[in-house]
């Protein structure tokens, strides 16, 4: 397990070798949990401008404080149904290239620092379109949560377009 | 890479690039002395820097192209052979230069001692000419004085240089002599750093003494200046300052080095500042009195000029654009034997350097095409009556918000005849359009892609890739591209383009629900629709068109361009009609409002947006939003795809949409009606057939034993509905042409009826092979036929090729293959069978399907699928607890044991060939029989 956290994350795991901090976040009723260190900021999206012929994922664009900010409905992403009328969005603001992405979520929770060595491999039989995207999970007491990477999902999203 | 050596690069690609401009000049005027210094003085920096830095290849290519310039300094004649040798050693340091940049400050291995033979041959080969030349002795080259004197002059401390003389290098030993021979107190500084040019310079001052100005025996360049006596070398000193600046060639310190990125961050800030100006404007202009008001007037006037400035200092005189022009011209004029002159007017006209970037490489493309097709041979020019040398003009200059850029010559113009020819040949227009076309119309021909006119290609231009790359190129930075051209007299092209991308004037619409900025400069008009006035859209087969002024104006709603929906909808009383043109084309987009212009900034859209063409950006507006800017060439190319569908691709298309969006399998379909052997009409699915095609009978060959035609170049077999029924032996003979991947099949039949668009039903199976049933259709019922029995007639691996697959009836199968045809070829089937069918194209459109909640029976799917395969699919669905139990069958026209237990390690139920419908048909009996098991 360890092995898979060293191979599969960057220098700022090692620094911190012992604990990583997790921003979690709730989609369709499951705990995800973001590194922190990608993590922007959190934001409530609004005003948000759909986008013609793009990709089902892509929520549309929004002008956050200036910036453009391309949001993804991590709902459709993950294949969830999508949220109930009138309930509350909450969007994740990432840095990904030099570009803005906005994660389209149900509900931010809290952060959490989770030692690297507790950390799981994705559950062999965890379905592909969340194994594609998941860095492992950590056992929480009461529920799981699955690490959500930022770098592999959008990289999911940007690739089959360009090819 | 370090910065010394990023430094290096940079200002040495600068120098080279001069290096290579005034050569040009220098070959057409060999005594202009001022040239050939400044050539001097960038090749030795570069030899000197490079020596520096420990770049051994560069310094000894630069070290002999040094020394055979030396000569030509000694007053040796200009050759267009040598000035050849030398642009090929720039050309080699430059590649060099190149492979540094990118191996990150490693010198590439290699070896040039081709190019530095051949430079010292041409430099020793000088100094003989020259000694002869030079009845008395007193002269001695350099070069040769420098390695002779090495050897013979004892007198000094012999020193050893590890490596042997270059010519034109100055031994040790002399250099020491030199040493010693100065006045000490005289600038030993200049003759370090600058010896070349001081000495270059004092040649200038004597320009009495040529062809050797050096006529000491015992001088070498750098001793020059010491040798004089003491007074005249300090005018020397005093002078020199005066002379640089007087060439040009001083440094000047008004200006500094700003990296790009800084400035272009700088105008990311300013486009910010913009925008929120254009927010508080937006503010106050609902606030009637508001104090704001002045204050904002002031700040807005600020920014406004803020904007000017920083964008003034991205503009970059277009000159440097054309930097590389004077060299490509003389390299073509030597290469296809023809006196070019090439005058550029208008060099310093400014424009941002983005464009400059962008229109470098379609101007040189222009220049080629110029020289090697627009001017004529000599011989031909002089018949003409026109001077032997050919000009060819650039020139560049404001006009509005836009710069203009002319590429004039005065050789043979375009022949008309010649792109009437072509472009009949290539299917562009008619004979009858022909007519009516002005000149300059036909002449706009040569920008279509695939256009060449020239004879025979030639390894400059000609290869029919030209223009078109050209205009291409041009509009994608938002500009155009017009010629005009007179035979005999020669052609002009002119290229309008903005003067930045940066801000763009746009025309804010609205379309379903949505807004969007529409581009000013595409704009050409704005038509209100009303269905009782002059400006009421009709039809044409379902095409909206406009009659403006006399012309029809095809029209396409945004809504659609935006696939917002798929059929149609005018609002024929409440809508607009932008017209806009890009290039030559003219359309006209619906849209459903328009409300003001605003001046935008563009931004580019993120990554995961950017291969969407019918946008260029996005930008903020003043309200705070986001919207999306149109971009005029993604919708021009959309309309010409949709204006090139003859009516079958339509019909397919059409078919396709609708399959992609879930078919149901109950939505009417067009069908086609034949009769064939029988009274009763038969049908087929239209979407299936290719093409309807009449062959005189006659045509018709026997081979084989089969009947088959030539059918665009190949051989189509033939397969007869009815094989008892009387074959026409004269006449024409009607058939159904089905195509897929590339193969072709005739469907003989007697006579096509009609097309029809009904639903399929079919009510009563048919045992009989090649008819699935029968249905009603248009009210009478009609045989329709199994496709699937006639095309293996033709081709017995038609469906190995690909798969298909099917379900039983009563229930619902969600049905998932990529190709149409098997999904509108199987959907019968299954039908037939009695079973509801979603067709999907998909598995990407299966698992939305899924998502929404929609319930199957049963799936069945395609292996050979992009993206996603059969096999994946089935695994992520048995992942899936809702699906773990969902009867899913393969359908593959490969059937191997390897590939039926893949398809049982991917979980699904069976596995069955494509072209066995029984074995399927059985199959989904099975699955539901093992269900109604499991379940009881």
């Amino acid at each position: 397990m360890s092995n898979y956290a060293a191979t599969n994350n960057n220098e700022q795991l090692h620094n911190s070798s012992e604990h990583v901090q997790y921003v979690t976040v709730v989609i369709g009723g499951q705990l995800f949990g973001l590194q922190i260190s990608q993590v922007h900021d959190v934001f409530v999206p609004e005003k948000v401008t759909r986008v013609p012929l793009a990709p089902p994922e892509v929520e549309g664009v929004l002008n956050l404080r200036g910036r453009i900010v391309t949001a993804i409905n991590m709902r459709r992403r993950l294949h969830l149904p999508p949220l109930e009328e009138d309930q509350g969005m909450m969007a994740v603001g990432i840095e990904f290239k030099g570009e803005s992405y906005g994660l389209v979520i149900d509900a931010v929770g809290e952060v959490l620092s989770l030692p690297v060595n507790e950390r799981e491999e994705n559950p062999s039989n965890l379905d592909w379109r969340w194994a594609e995207i998941s860095g492992g999970v950590h056992r929480l007491p009461g529920q799981l949560m699955v690490i959500l990477d930022v770098d592999k999902l959008l990289q999911s999203l940007i690739e089959p377009k360009a090819a | 890479m370090d910065d010394l050596l990023r430094e290096f690069l940079t200002e040495t690609f600068e120098s080279l690039d001069v290096v290579d401009v005034e050569l040009v000049k220098f070959e057409q005027e060999p005594n202009n002395a001022k040239i050939l210094d400044n050539i001097f003085r960038l090749v030795h920096t570069i030899k000197g820097t490079c020596g520096f830095l420990g770049l051994p290849r560069l310094e000894a290519i630069a070290h002999a192209a040094e020394t055979l310039m030396g000569k030509f300094r000694d007053g040796v004649p200009v050759t267009p052979e040598s000035v050849s040798l030398v642009l090929s050693s720039i050309d080699r340091i430059k590649e060099i230069l190149g492979e540094l940049e990118m191996s990150n400050g490693q010198e590439p291995a290699g070896d040039d001692q081709d190019l530095i033979k051949e430079l010292e041959r041409l430099s020793e080969s000088a100094d003989s000419g020259e000694l002869a030349a030079q009845a008395t002795g007193d002269t001695v080259p350099a070069a040769e004085a420098a390695t002779d004197e090495a050897v013979t002059e004892g007198e000094d401390i012999y020193q050893v240089l590890e490596r042997p003389l270059r010519p034109g290098e100055v031994s040790l030993d002399e250099l020491e002599r030199a040493f010693r021979e100065a006045e000490v107190e005289i600038e030993v500084a200049t003759a370090e750093d600058d010896e070349d040019s001081d000495a270059s310079e004092q040649e200038t001052e004597t320009p009495a003494a040529p062809p050797a100005p050096v006529t000491q025996s015992d001088s070498v360049d750098i001793k020059i200046a010491s040798n004089k006596p003491e007074g005249e070398a300090k005018k020397e000193e005093v002078k020199n300052p005066s002379a640089r600046s007087s060439n040009g060639q001083g440094v000047s310190n008004q200006s500094i080095r700003v990296a790009v990125d800084t400035l272009e961050d700088l105008m990311t800030m300013v486009s910010e500042l913009v925008l929120t100006r254009n927010q508080l404007l937006e503010i106050v202009r609902r606030h009637e009195d508001s104090e704001f008001k002045v204050p904002l007037q002031r700040l807005s006037n600020v920014t406004a000029e803020l904007q000017e400035g920083v964008m003034k200092t991205r503009m970059q005189p277009i000159g440097n654009a054309w930097q590389k022009l004077p060299r490509i011209v003389r390299d073509l004029s030597q290469e296809l034997q023809k006196p070019i002159s090439l005058e550029m007017i208008g060099a310093d006209t400014e424009l941002d350097r983005q464009v400059l970037e962008l229109i470098k490489d379609p101007l040189t493309h222009m220049i080629r095409n110029s020289a090697d097709h627009g001017l004529e041979n000599p011989a031909e020019r002089v018949a003409a009556g026109k001077p032997e040398k050919g000009t060819i003009t650039l020139s560049a200059y404001h006009e509005g918000g836009h710069i203009l850029i002319e590429v004039r010559d005065d050789g043979r113009g375009l022949n008309l005849d010649k792109i009437k020819q072509k472009a009949l040949a290539n299917g562009l227009t008619t004979e009858a359009e022909l007519e009516k076309m002005a000149d300059q119309q036909i002449q706009k021909f040569i920008f279509a892609a695939g256009f060449s006119t020239a004879a025979k290609v030639t390894s400059v231009s000609g290869r029919g890739v030209g223009m078109d790359v050209v205009r291409n190129n041009v509009e994608e930075i938002g500009g155009s591209i017009d010629v005009r051209s007179q035979e005999g007299r020669g052609s002009s092209f002119i290229i309008k383009i903005p003067l930045t991308l940066a801000i763009v004037s746009t025309l804010i619409v609205e379309a379903s629900g949505d807004r969007f900025a529409i581009p000013q400069l595409s704009v050409v008009e704005l038509v209100r629709v009303q269905s009782n006035s002059e400006h009421r859209i009709e039809r044409i087969k379902d095409r909206p068109v406009l009659r403006l002024r006399n012309k029809l104006l095809p029209l396409v709603p945004m809504s659609q361009l935006l696939g917002f929906e798929q059929e149609e909808q005018l609002d024929e009383d409440n809508g607009f009609i932008v017209v806009m043109q890009v290039g030559s084309q003219r359309f006209g987009v619906v849209v459903d409002g328009v409300f003001h212009t605003e001046e935008i900034v563009v931004k580019p859209m993120s990554s995961m947006l950017r291969n969407l063409t019918m946008f260029s950006g996005n930008t903020i507006l003043g309200d705070g939003s986001v919207i999306m800017i149109i971009d005029p060439n993604g919708v021009a190319s959309a309309m010409a795809s949709h204006a090139s569908g003859a009516l079958v691709e339509e019909v397919e298309e059409k078919a396709e949409e609708i399959s992609e969006e879930q078919m149901d399998g109950d939505a009417p379909i067009s069908m086609l009606l034949f009769r064939a052997g029988s009274a009763e009409p038969k049908a087929v699915p239209l979407s299936l057939v290719t093409r309807l095609e009449e062959f005189d009978v006659a045509k018709i060959e026997r081979s084989n034993g089969r009947d088959l035609v030539q059918y665009r170049g190949s051989l189509m077999p033939l397969v007869y509905i009815n094989e008892t029924s009387q074959h026409k032996s004269e006449g024409t003979q009607p058939m159904l042409v089905f195509s897929d991947s590339g193969r072709s099949m005739g469907l003989v039949v007697d006579e096509i009826v009609d097309i029809v668009e009904d639903r399929m039903k079919i009510e009563v199976v048919s045992d009989r092979s090649g008819i699935l049933g029968s249905a009603i259709i248009k009210e009478k019922a009609t045989e329709v036929i199994d496709l699937g029995h006639y095309l293996p007639l033709a081709f017995d691996d038609w469906f190995m090729r690909k798969e298909m697959q099917e379900g039983p009836s009563h229930r619902t199968l969600l049905f998932v293959d990529d190709s149409a045809f098997f999904r509108n070829m199987l959907t019968p089937v299954l039908k037939a069978a009695g079973y509801e069918v979603t067709v999907c194209a998909s598995a990407q459109a299966a698992y939305e399907l899924l998502e929404k909640g929609e319930e199957y029976s049963a799936i069945v799917t395609d292996i050979e699928m992009p993206d996603i395969n059969g096999y994946q699919f089935c695994e992520s669905l048995r992942g899936d607890t809702r699906f773990r139990h969902l009867p899913i069958i393969a359908l593959s026209a490969v059937v191997t044991p390897q590939s039926i237990q893949q398809g049982r390690d991917a979980g699904f139920d069976d596995y069955v060939a494509k072209f066995d419908r029984p074995g399927l048909i059985a199959a989904l009996k099975d699955v539901f029989t093992n269900e109604m098991g499991v379940a009881a």
